[in-house]
């Protein structure tokens, strides 16, 4: 059967249909802190190639890199990178056989989220 | 030792050679997406607290920094193991949700490559000031 035939069957019910949890929302923010991560490498190797260009270049991007856009740039993929590292560890520690009763998932996610915010916190306003 | 076509079992040889039923990769891409995402925990630790520590720092500050060897090999590090780690994650988000065959390879290739010469242009980068700065 064809991809476009397989395709033309309904779907059973997902996205709009289900209640947003904690567990199906931090798995999605999850993919998507990691693809946004992925892309933001960009800015980092951008940093990287300027200093190793020359002080003319490393200052015209640094400049770009601590003006106000620059900076919630930053502030969005450092965001990314805590929570998918937090939500990272409960994944890795899933995969060893704990943290599977749902409770203590979401007991997890509560967590992760909480570290998130504590992890930007210091980053941004206390280091 | 098993012979080639020993090993299909009870694959047509037709199946065989159209490369149709399980690939076999999988639980090693599942594998390599585990022991970087272990290795990348110090090394991401090491990353922001570095991040941290060189705010405002201007070029001869950076290039110092990242000069020094122990730096300059978890910088490296970082790296490969980020930037593979995100690779094998691209590749799965991709076949979850491209299906038109030929999209989905030529993006499977890009991100590839994509990342590949991310890499090889952060640690040249790298190596570059650290031997020259």
């Amino acid at each position: 059967m064809s991809v476009e035939q397989q395709n033309k069957r309904p779907l059973s019910p997902h996205l709009l249909d289900y209640k947003p949890q904690m567990t199906s929302v931090l798995s999605i923010l999850h993919r998507i802190a990691g693809v946004a991560l992925g892309i933001g490498t960009l800015m980092v190797v951008c940093v990287l190639v300027a200093a190793a260009s020359g002080e003319a270049d490393y200052d015209m991007v640094m400049e770009f890199w601590r003006s106000p856009l620059g900076m919630l740039m930053i502030f969005g993929w450092s965001v990314a990178l805590f929570y998918h590292a937090c939500n990272g560890v409960r994944h890795l520690i899933w995969d060893t056989g704990y943290l599977f009763k749902l409770q203590n998932a979401k007991r997890a996610g509560i967590a992760v989220l909480i570290a998130t915010a504590l992890l930007t916190a210091w980053a941004w306003c206390l280091a | 030792m098993k012979l080639k076509w020993e090993k299909d079992g009870i694959k047509t040889p037709l199946a065989r050679a159209k490369g149709l039923g399980a690939s076999g990769h999988a639980v090693g891409h599942w594998m390599n997406q585990r022991v970087s995402a272990v290795a990348n925990i110090p090394l991401t630790i090491w990353f922001v607290l570095s991040f941290v520590s060189l705010r405002g720092a201007d070029h001869d500050a950076f290039t110092g920094w990242l000069s020094e060897p122990v730096n300059t090999v978890l910088a490296i590090l970082f790296i490969i193991s980020v930037f593979y780690h995100a690779v094998l994650g691209f590749q799965v988000i991709t076949e979850d949700y491209i299906h038109k065959e030929w999209y989905k390879i030529a993006k499977l290739i890009g991100q590839k490559l994509f990342f590949f010469a991310l890499g090889v242009a952060a640690i040249v980068s790298i190596l570059k000031i650290s031997f020259a700065g």
